[in-house]
């Protein structure tokens, strides 16, 4: 058999029936990742169709994106912190899961978190799976292995009901990562970097696979981090081949085979890796040993710059566009900026070493008196190993709001955004015009760039503030 | 509309996707470059224009559609009265999900999208069957599309029912996986 890329491996054992010019493939779905946004409406086809949940065993369910982050006593006083829209389909996903024999995370669960980080810790994300889910940050589950890619709420319900989905086999693309990262740059910088490379729409019928020394010296948060945002380049997948750092990461965890079964997987696990001479259909190379702290300055994640560098200048109407919503000036820096809001959180960037990463730069600091500062923990277990490691102190010592895990304000649908007008340095992966609340504007960057806007109050590069 | 990537976030902000429905999203397609703060129509967006009153197809910029798989976009759209967008280039999740809700993403040339931008209004014509756009001044441009896509769409044929009736291949994969 000639020579097969990690992703041509992982697609071709989930080929029920092979595409052919009328018909694209029925691909098989080993886990299909479920919450509360983008599954309603699947849930009622099913039931107009009298149809069941074909695999109940093979779904994840969760609350993440409309679940308020502030401490709520039980569910049913959702209605008094959420709108009472976002209360009603938080209800819904109880009702749907429970009716369909879906295991829900639910409320009360110790597991509960948002789903792109859930599934890693929990250990249903494992090499080699398909998984799927409504939400386009799927992709994250690419750093094991696994081809995992967003769906709309149409195909949830062909996942719910039949396990499987039609699909067309994507163009592969590598993007090969060499140098070692300098201290104070992050995989936040490496993925920003790469998305200002190629474009966002650079990855557009794509699936990437991400190559080379840099990634293998990456730990799995890392690598989750960059996988995270293979959409924002329009990949819907975003691969990195399992290593010994991914198995490390996987031993032990609920979901994960154990004795036996762990050593088969194992030795099916590490037939994975693309074979030497593989081919793509495209690729790209990029040294990371020079690269900077990364900052966007526009309204989509490709408009971004090293915080050493000023604003470029276009005369083209959408970057003159996004520079009016933004109110930031071509030709100058972003460094001094001054900062209203600061996130740390969300699927990129809420996972236990980000809020490290941030709490290194609170501690002993206070968050400036201009700035609001918001920690939001990616999941209950992120949560309970920060507080077990004091890190909550550290937020809240600072003058930070250390709060329950969920989507938050990287999509502002559950009570959390960022108020008209006002500058917000995000750890998330939108800096969409509104995306953190209707005129709200946005700088992506990394834990330690937002951390240190907090505690200057301005645009900060935070090597300065590193010991 | 010939601003480049535009992502699902303008065409349906998420704060309205806390509905459970997929109907009666056309009043917020593009709310917040369609009203101001206060909710008024602000007069000078393209959709609020008198002549914009029951068109059918939007011609965007590139890479329509790009970032979040909210299937809310294609909802709103054709909530409003959409039945094509056509754009450079349509980003692949929102595709997919225009395709399974009757709106045809229709991928041109620079050269022919260029024509439609400076030709807001012009009546043109879409034929699924013959993969082509016919323009006024009589040129007609193939587009491409794929073949089971348009094969569904023309003929009413739901992609769930064609999964469902490939239970036995489904049911068989399982036992060859396990």
């Amino acid at each position: 058999m000639s020579a097969r890329s990690l992703f041509e491996k992982v697609w071709d054992t989930h080929v029920v029936t092979p595409e052919t010019d009328d018909r694209p493939a029925i691909l098989y779905v080993d886990l299909h990742l479920v919450h509360e946004v983008t599954s309603p409406q699947a849930f009622d086809v099913l039931r107009e169709k009298g149809l069941k949940v074909r695999r109940p065993d093979l779904c994840l369910a969760t609350l993440d994106h409309s679940i308020p982050t502030v401490p709520v006593a039980s569910i049913r006083d959702l209605e008094i912190v959420s709108e009472p829209a976002a209360a009603r389909q938080l209800v819904q996903m109880e009702r749907n899961c429970a009716e369909f024999g879906i295991e829900l995370h639910g409320f009360a669960s110790d597991n509960r978190g948002i789903v792109h980080v859930i599934g890693p810790e929990l250990g249903a994300t494992q090499p080699g799976k398909t998984i799927v889910c409504g939400d386009s940050h799927t992709s994250t589950h690419g750093a094991f292995g696994a081809l995992a890619f967003g769906i709309g709420t149409t195909e949830v319900g062909h996942a719910l009901a039949t396990q499987c989905l039609l699909q067309r086999r994507p163009k592969t693309l590598a993007i090969n990562l060499e140098g070692t990262l300098r201290a104070g740059v992050t995989a936040k910088d490496v993925i920003l970097r790469i998305i200002g490379a190629i474009g966002v729409g650079g990855g557009t019928g794509h699936a990437i696979e991400y190559r080379g020394s840099a990634i293998a010296g990456l730990s799995m948060e890392e690598r989750m981090t960059i996988c995270n945002m293979s959409i924002e380049a329009g990949a819907r997948a975003g691969m990195i081949a399992p290593d010994d750092t991914t198995y490390e990461y996987m031993a032990g965890r609920p979901l994960a085979p154990a004795g036996p079964d762990w050593d088969r997987a194992l030795v099916q696990w590490q037939t994975l890796p693309s074979d030497p001479g593989a081919s793509y259909d495209r690729s790209v190379d990029i040294d990371v040993s020079e690269l900077t702290p990364m900052v966007t300055f526009g309204t989509n994640p490709g408009m971004v710059i090293s915080i050493d560098d000023a604003v470029p200048e276009h005369d083209d109407a959408a970057f003159r566009k996004a520079l009016a919503y933004m109110q930031i000036e071509a030709g100058k820096p972003l460094s001094g900026q001054p900062v209203n809001v600061v996130f740390i959180g969300s699927c990129t960037n809420g996972r236990l070493s980000d809020i490290r990463q941030a709490a290194s730069v609170l501690e002993g600091r206070r968050v400036s008196d201009n700035v609001r500062l918001l920690v939001v923990p990616g999941s209950e277990r992120v949560k309970r190993d920060a507080e077990a490691q004091g890190l909550d102190e550290i937020v809240r010592a600072a003058g930070g709001e250390w709060r329950e895990p969920g989507c938050s304000m990287c999509i502002a649908m559950n009570g959390d955004r960022v108020t008209r007008g006002e500058l917000a340095v995000s750890t998330s992966n939108r800096n969409f015009e509104g995306r953190q609340g209707s005129g709200a504007r946005t700088i992506l960057a990394s834990p330690l760039t937002a951390a240190a806007a907090a505690v200057t109050g301005v645009v900060t590069d935070p090597r300065a503030l590193l010991s | 509309m010939p601003i480049e990537d535009i992502d699902t976030d303008q065409i349906i902000p998420a704060r309205f996707l806390t509905t459970t429905s997929r109907r009666g999203l056309g009043k917020r397609l593009f709310a917040d470059w369609r009203y101001d703060a206060d909710g008024r129509e602000r007069a000078d967006f393209v959709l609020n224009r008198p002549e914009s009153e029951g068109a059918a197809v939007l011609v965007g910029g590139n890479n329509f559609g790009c970032g979040s798989s909210r299937e809310h976009a294609p909802w709103a759209l054709v909530d409003f009265g959409f039945r094509a967008v056509i754009s450079t280039e349509i980003a692949d999740i929102f595709r997919s999900n225009s395709l399974k809700n009757g709106l045809i993403p229709v991928i041109v040339d620079a050269a022919t999208h260029e024509w439609l931008i400076e030709h807001p209004g012009a009546e043109v014509a879409i034929d699924l069957e013959g993969r082509s756009l016919e323009l006024p001044d009589g040129r007609s441009v193939t587009f491409p599309i794929d073949g089971f896509s348009r094969y569904c769409l023309m003929n009413g044929i739901d992609e769930l029912g064609f999964l469902l009736e490939n239970e036995s291949s489904i049911r068989a994969y399982e036992q060859r996986a396990s």
